[in-house]
Parts: structure tokens; sequence; C-alpha cells
């Protein structure tokens, strides 16, 4: 293929296209993360090492977390840093960021993913489900007992379930650790704490999705066709409402990497989420914004990933936009 | 009803406004009633269960409970109502900043709003609380600017409709400053939309709230707010593990009154909501996907009013006779009634529909959009979903019973083929076209995967596909119109149907690709001897096809005749329609004919559908039904054919 011809492609055009607005979204994020210490009311070394202070130490950290180069030398520095894996040192445990975040962001992943897991792996044979049994309003009650248990279970917090669980599973029953990651048995509470809101959540959604395919043209030419119910449901049905499903699970996955926040508090997870509420209550800014970097490309790299998925799944959509 | 009534007209928009009044009362009244009781430390008495003096228990000093979570209503919706507040008017100025800051800038605020949403709410509020720090006002100004790029969604999509309104315009070439414009006419517009999406929002930020609060970014001791209660329940968790649920069902129980007040009102309102503004961006992006079904276009409703003198004109061969029980068609109908339940009771669309369809017969259906004649095709075929009725005194296909209860799954699946009106939704648009084809040949042909593929293939080339092998292994999308609606006959005789139901094949085509189908539809007929069941709005494409036509008015036939003696029909409907279709020799200088008036909705019938629009209607045709009557192949229902008859 000669090189035109290659940017033909819309494929090629797409890639472009996606890896451009992925760029310019991470610039973003990186952007705003280093002026977040910027726009920290106050003198924040002051803030971080207290009143008491001696002024050397002041002037020693303040050196070392390069607040005296001009403002553009440190955006430079900051962006130059990323590349080497420099996110610089924590002003509490004066050991490399990185290293705090190599050691925490796995404890998180290893949280979200498997409750995101679950929670797909419930809410859409449930949502299908659903909308198979309250389709053209049949099963009228069993629709409101649905609506409404999901709006309840999608409005209690995963910080409440967690409590609940660990009074319930932990101290009542003492079947499951409440406290630490060791061991398959306990990522069971936290995981499930994480899980739950979103199933609700997605379930109603998968449902509400179903139902509308479940009316479309095509759905009638395949019971036209005859086919046994489940083949039209799994085969016709569901593949179309995925679309929706899958862009929605890519912001629940996404909301889900950063709820850990509450559950790693409530479970005592050794992951991101302790670190960054340490880091804002003892004021140390260089973990802070490092970790707030980590959860915000996080969340892009998601998106990117679920607009790819998307892509290469519905043979219409993103390729074809633009 | 009143605006009031009709916000709180269910029982779950009520129970959410109670539930809310109730927080209200709270947070005025137990500050003063429990306020010392919520501080009175008892060390003999730290952590204590549930009992008759403290009913949810005691804290780690000894301090009732319950006393606290309900003098910690104040200041919880007190921090809520900060946070929303400052989100909403962060969101406003936002979201009015494309029209007060012009369009390269305005832009530039849309796109970072765009982005600014893809990003979790929490993200964003852990974002604003390291630059805040911790602290109760600190978590108020980080939730709210948090929430802010929600609302400033809501705030664009609420502007933009207001400006595209008439008002606007004036006010702008009135000179009227952008500002002025914006307080004095947006606002104003909409204030009621962003109030009802705040009370919902509202709901969001008090759990968030509560959350900050647990992880101990907001509230700071000793003052106390619900999610630090929370807090403060887990640290003794090991010794009352229960604790949090008080604070905790106070939080949830809250969270869901705003979030329920707000969204049950902006339903009853026919609000936008935030909510629902997610859904669409969703939609959005699943963009071309297939939607509702087109509408049917009205038939060419028109006539020359004819002179009262070409009437009657009962053809002469008219002779009385009772129809026969229809042993020999392939198809017979009796008696079919199709009724929908709506809010105002039962209606019936379709109301006794009676006809014959011989092995290998062309018969046309014609009539307006809204006569029932696609329902019939539908009742007929077995299609009418829940809740929607069928009732027939017989449907016989090929032998068997429809309607003896059982499916009849095999015969209807190779021996009925259903061709639908519209191409490029009647194609499942996630499935490559062959695949489509072949599992009918799997489902009831008993053909394996490969044999059902080749059948595929070889069923496309007999709809004249070009390609048929490569385009069978694209996509409905790759096809054109004209295209999809080949490979759906193709579907239709993949197997050896006996009858092929084609309900408005050509009405979603172009005008040269209509005569195709049309073609194809009538040469598939002639060389495998399948019977045709062609449905149309249009008579001339009904003339070119079928020997036999029934003319379908108010979910009745009317008229039911060979297609050769259409010119010569005896229904004023039949001939109303046959007169509207211009030929080579109508005069072009006299406007086009047309039936005046409009089909009539099931539910306002009386007498003869067409009574209301006939130019031979007198009280009679009024008052009843007509009777049928028939002669040999030709049966007509008038008043006054029957008398002609007579």
């Amino acid at each position: 293929m000669s090189p035109s011809a290659v940017l033909q492609n819309r494929w090629v055009r797409f890639a472009f296209r996606r890896a451009g607005r992925l760029v310019v979204s991470l610039w973003v994020v990186v952007t705003a993360a280093f002026f977040m210490i910027h726009l920290i009311p106050g003198d924040p070394v002051r803030g971080a090492l207290g009143i008491s202070a001696a002024p050397e130490i002041v002037a020693a950290q303040r050196e070392a977390l390069g607040l005296n180069r001009p403002l553009w030398d440190q955006y430079r520095r900051f962006i130059s840093g990323l590349f080497t894996g420099d996110l610089g040192n924590s002003i509490l445990k004066r050991q490399p960021v990185w290293e705090t975040i190599a050691v925490r962001l796995p404890a998180t992943v290893s949280l979200a993913v498997p409750a995101f897991l679950l929670a797909l792996l419930v809410a859409v044979p449930l949502g299908v489900a659903m909308a198979v049994i309250t389709r053209n309003g049949r099963a009228r009650r069993a629709e409101l007992g649905f609506v409404g248990t999901s709006v309840v279970l999608g409005t209690i917090p995963d910080f409440l379930y967690g409590c609940l669980f660990i009074a319930l599973f932990g101290i009542s029953l003492k079947w499951l650790p409440v406290a630490g990651r060791r061991g398959v048995s306990s990522y069971i509470l936290p995981v499930v704490s994480l899980a739950i809101g979103a199933i609700a959540i997605l379930a109603r959604i998968v449902r509400v999705e179903v139902l509308a395919v479940l009316n479309t043209d095509y759905v009638r030419t395949a019971r036209a066709k005859r086919l046994p119910a489940w083949q039209i449901y799994l085969k016709h049905a569901v593949p179309n409402a995925l679309t929706a499903t899958l862009t929605l699970s890519g912001m629940l996955l996404a909301t889900m990497c950063v709820s850990t926040v509450f559950v790693e508090n409530v479970f005592a997870w050794p992951g991101l989420g302790q670190t960054i509420v340490t880091a804002i209550t003892s004021k140390d800014f260089p973990v802070a914004q490092a970790v707030i970097l980590v959860y915000g490309a996080g969340v892009i790299i998601i998106n990117t990933v679920v607009d790819l998925i998307l892509a290469l799944l519905d043979p219409r959509s993103a390729v074809s936009e633009g | 009803m009143t605006r009031v009534q009709k916000m709180l007209g269910t029982p779950l928009a009520r129970t959410a406004a109670v539930l809310l009044g109730l927080v209200a009362v709270l947070a005025v009244l137990a500050p003063v009633i429990w306020g010392r009781r919520a501080e009175t430390v008892d060390m003999t008495g730290i952590l204590a269960p549930p009992s008759a003096a403290h009913w949810a228990g005691t804290d780690g000093l000894g301090r009732d409970l319950l006393a606290r979570v309900l003098v910690a209503t104040r200041l919880t919706l007190l921090l809520t109502l900060e946070a929303t507040a400052i989100g909403v008017v962060a969101g406003f100025l936002l979201g009015a900043a494309p029209f007060l800051l012009g369009r390269v800038l305005g832009r530039a605020v849309t796109w970072l709003i765009g982005m600014a949403v893809a990003f979790p709410g929490i993200l964003l509020a852990l974002f604003f609380a390291v630059i805040f720090g911790t602290g109760a006002a600190s978590a108020a100004l980080a939730l709210g600017l948090a929430s802010a790029p929600a609302f400033a969604r809501l705030c664009q999509t609420l502007v933009a409709g207001v400006l595209a309104r008439d008002f606007i315009a004036a006010a702008q070439i009135g000179g009227v400053g952008r500002f002025r414009i914006l307080f004095r006419h947006i606002l104003p517009n909409i204030g009621a939309p962003l109030a009802v999406n705040a009370t919902a929002g509202a709901g969001s930020i008090l759990l968030s709230f509560a959350g900050l609060s647990f992880l101990g970014l907001g509230v700071q001791p000793p003052a106390y707010d619900w999610g630090r209660l929370m807090m403060e329940c887990l640290q003794s968790v090991y010794v009352y593990p229960l604790a949090s649920l008080t604070p905790g069902l106070a939080v949830v129980l809250a969270g869901l009154a705003f979030n329920l007040t707000g969204e049950t009102i902006a339903h009853s309102l026919g609000i936008v909501t935030m909510s629902g503004l997610r859904g669409q961006s969703r939609r959005a992006r699943a963009a071309s996907r297939p939607g509702s079904r087109r509408a049917g276009p009205t038939g060419p409703a028109s006539v020359r009013t004819s002179g009262a003198s070409d009437w009657p004109v009962v053809p002469a061969d008219v002779e009385l006779t009772s129809q026969d029980d229809g042993a020999a068609a392939l198809l017979s109908v009796r008696g079919l009634r199709v009724t929908f339940p709506t809010e105002s009771g039962w209606v019936s669309p379709v109301r006794g529909v009676s006809f014959d369809i011989a092995p290998g017969e062309a018969v046309g259906l014609v009539g307006e959009s809204g006569s029932g004649k696609s329902l019939t095709a539908l009742a007929v075929a077995q299609l009418i979903e829940f809740p929607g009725r069928v009732a027939a005194d017989a449907v016989r296909f090929a032998g068997a019973e429809l309607t003896d209860g059982t499916s009849h799954r095999h015969l209807l699946g190779t021996s009925l083929a259903m061709v639908f009106q519209d191409p490029m939704t009647s194609l499942n648009p996630t499935r490559r076209v062959g695949a489509q084809l072949a599992e009918l040949g799997r489902a009831h042909g008993g053909l394996n995967r490969r044999a059902a593929l080749a059948r595929a293939v070889d069923r496309l080339e007999a709809v004249r596909i070009p390609e048929p092998a490569r385009r069978a292994r694209q996509y409905p999308h790759e096809f054109s119109g004209g295209m999809r609606q080949r490979a759906m006959i193709g579907l239709g005789v993949m197997l050896n149907p006996r009858l092929i139901i084609a309900d408005e094949p050509t009405t979603a085509l172009d005008v040269t690709v209509q005569a195709q189908v049309l073609d194809l539809l009538a040469s598939i007929r002639r060389r495998d001897g399948v019977a045709l069941w062609l449905i149309s709005h249009d008579v001339s494409v009904v003339a070119a096809v079928c020997d036999r036509t029934l003319v379908m008015y108010g979910g009745r036939i009317v008229e039911d005749l060979p297609t050769a003696r259409l010119r010569t029909a005896a229904h004023p409907y039949t001939r109303a329609l046959v007169a509207a279709v211009p030929t080579m020799t109508t005069d072009v200088t006299a406007p086009l004919a047309t039936i005046p008036g409009r089909p009539p909705g099931p539910g306002e019938l009386s007498g003869c559908a067409f009574a209301p629009r006939c130019p031979l209607a007198d009280d009679r045709c009024r008052a009843e039904e007509p009777a049928v009557v028939s002669a040999g192949a030709h049966r007509v229902a008038c008043w006054h054919v029957a008398e002609a008859v007579r």
C-alpha cells in the first residue's frame, strides 16, 4: 500500500485520531496535576512542615521540590521527570514517590479489576433476564421490585457496605478477614463492597438497553425466523445492547478504580487510596500529586481502551464517525 | 390539576418529598432538642449497644449515638447545600460560557467541560481536596467544584434550548447586552429545570460529602456530620460492630430523598436531567444504531369525488353466494381480530377480517396507514406481542390450525416467510448478512453450518446480489437499501416457503429500486410457485403484481376483488383509491384527486368506517356496519352495493 492509501484506510485514520485525543487528554491531566501544587493557597512547604520548622529545613525542602525555579522550568522538569520515572520525593517518608506508587498501584488494581469483573458477570445476565421478564410491560411487579431494589442498593455508598460486611462477616460471624491484604479470602469483602453498587447501576442500564433492542425491527425479523428464544436474546438482542453497556462499563471501571479510596480505608488495604488520604491529611504534596496523576491517567487509558473495543465490536461505530 | 399536584402525582414522589421535609425539619429542630444530650459524656457507658436509654447505643465517650445522628442533620444538610450552591453557580457560569465568551473561547470551555465529565466525580473532589486541604469548608468547596462540570453540561443544554427561541433573537437585535440577556431572559427560563436537577444532584453531593468526612478529609472534630460519625463508629467496630448503621441509614435515606424528589419532579414535568444527559451521550456514541421503526407513509388518499351518476356500478355477474370454508386454500383466515389495551380501555385496530389465499396465488392488501393491514399480517404470522391480543374463528395455514394454542414453530419457520417494510432496520446490524440467512437454514432446514452458509450464498445469488460469496461476509451497513431488501427476500426464500408475506417491501426504497424488488418478488413467485401476500398503501404496486386485491379500511376488509376489475370496483373507497392513481391519461392541469378527511382511529367507529368521508353516505351507513355481499370471487362491504344487489 502506498503511504496515501494507508492514510485513506479508515482504521488508520481512526487510530491517528484516537491517539491524538489520548495525547491531548494526558497532557491536560499532567498539566492539571502540575498546577495543583501551585494553586494551593499559602506556602505548601510551610504547610507541609508546620510553622515550627526551622527556616533552613524549609529552604532545603523548597529547593528539593524545585519551587525556587521559574515556573516554566519547573513545568519542563516535571514533564521530563515523567519520562524518566522521577516523580520527586515524598516529604513525609523521604523516599522516591515512584517507589510508593509501584507498591501501592498493584494493590488498588487487584481490588478494582476483580470487583469490575464481578459486577459485569452479575449485572449483565441480571439486566438481560429482567429485560426479558419485563418486556412490553409484562410482570409489572417484578419490574417495580427490581427498579426499587436497584435504586436503593445503588445509592448505598460502598464504604457503608464495607462497614456492614465487617460487622457481619468479620466480627459477628468471624468468617472472613476484615483488614489488610493477605490471601484470597482478604479480597472477598472489599471486592464485594465495591461491586454491589455497580451491579445495581449496571443491571438497570443493561435492562433498559436490552428493552430498547427488543423493540427493534431486526428482533422482529429474528422472531419471524422462529428461532429458539435463547437465540433471539443472546445472538440478536444482547450484542446490540453491548455498545451502550460497554461505554457505561468503562465509566464504571474508572469510577471503581478511584472508589477504592473508600474501601481501602475501611479494610486497611495498602493501596493508592490509603496513600492519597494520608498524603492529603499530612500535606505530602508530591505524593498526592503523583497519585492524582496515576488516577487521571488510568481513567483516560480505560476510556481509550473502551473506545477501541467498541470500534472492534461494532463495525459501524467510532471508525466511521467524523 | 395544579402544578404541585402534578409534581407529586405518584406515591413515590410524595414519599420522597415527605422524607425531604422531615430531613429539613430535623435540621432546624434537632440541635435545639437533642443538642445537650448529644454532647453529654458518660464514661461509664462507653460503646454500649442499643438499650432503652440509648436506642442506637453510645459512642467512644458514652454519648448517645441517636442524638448525635439527629443533631448532625443540620451540619450535614448545610454543607450539602453549600456545596450544591457552589456547583450550580460554577456550573451555570461555565455552561453559559459559550454564550458569554463568543465562539473560540466558548468552544475551548465546552471541550474542557466535556473532558472533565469523563472523570469520576470523586477523583475531581480529591484533586480539589489536595488544593484546599482538609476541613468542612474546603470539602464543600472541593465537592462543589467537582460537581460543576456535570451542572455545566446541563446548563449548556438548557441555555442552548432557550437561545434557539425567538425572544432571545429579538432581545439580541434590540441591542440588549449579553449579561443582561443571560440574567433577565435566559436564567428565568432555565431556573426550574436547574432547581430540580440541583435537588437531585444534592443527593449525590450529600453521599460524597459523607464519603469525604468518612475519610477524615471533611468535617473535623469536635464538629461532626454523618460521615464523621460513621468514621468514628468504624474505629469502634470491634466493640460495637453495627454502630455505623444509624448514621449510615441517615445518609442513605437523605440521599435518596433528595435524589428521588428531584428525579420524580423532573419526570412529571418532563424536564431534562443530568442522568438523562448521560444516557443521551451514550446513545450518541452508539450513533447509527437503527432505532424506532420509521413511520409508514400516508397513502395516496385521493379521489375525484365521483359523480352520483356513475353509482352504483355493480358488476353484472354478482351473485350472492355463501362463502366456502376455504378448505382448498393455502391460507384461510376467518374473523381475525387484534386488540390492544390503551389507557381508555381496549381498542381493536383489526375487527373481523376473513380471506383466503390459494397456493401460488398473489394477493394484494391495500389501505391507508392505520387501516390495520400490517397488524393483520403480523397477526396471521403469529407475531403480535404482548400486550396485543389476537382472536380468530380460524387461521388455517398449510393444513394446520394456527390458533390451536401450539406454536407451529417449524411449520412457520419453513413455510412462511416475511419481508418487512424497512430493510435498513430489519437486518441485525451486528451480524453478517450470510449468517443471518444461514441461521434459518440451521434452525429449520436441518442444515449444518457449512451447508447453511452455502445455501445462503446460493440464495443471495438467486435474489441477484452480485458477488454473493463476498457479500455474505459483509454487514448490513455495507449493503445499499435495495440490496438489503433483496437480502431480506433471500432470507424469505432460504428454505422453500409456501407463502411470502411482504409488508410494504418497497416503501422505504427509491422509485427505481422499487420496480426491481417487485419484479424480483414476481419472478420468485412464478419460478417457485410460492403464494405472495403483498401489503401496500399503493394500489398501483398491488395492481402490478397481484391476481386479487383486498382493500382494507378501518380494520375491516371492505372489498375483495380480482385485480383486473379494480377499475370497476364496487366500494366507494376502492374507487376513490383507484381514481387517485395518476395515469398517462390523467389531466395534468386538474388538481390531483384526493379523498377528503382522514381515516378513523380505532375506537371512534360507528356504522361504516368510511361513512364520514364517503360522498354516498346516508343515515344507515352512519348507524350500521355494512354486511358483506359476495358474488363468486368478489366481496364488498357496503350498504349501497347490498341494496343494489337486492
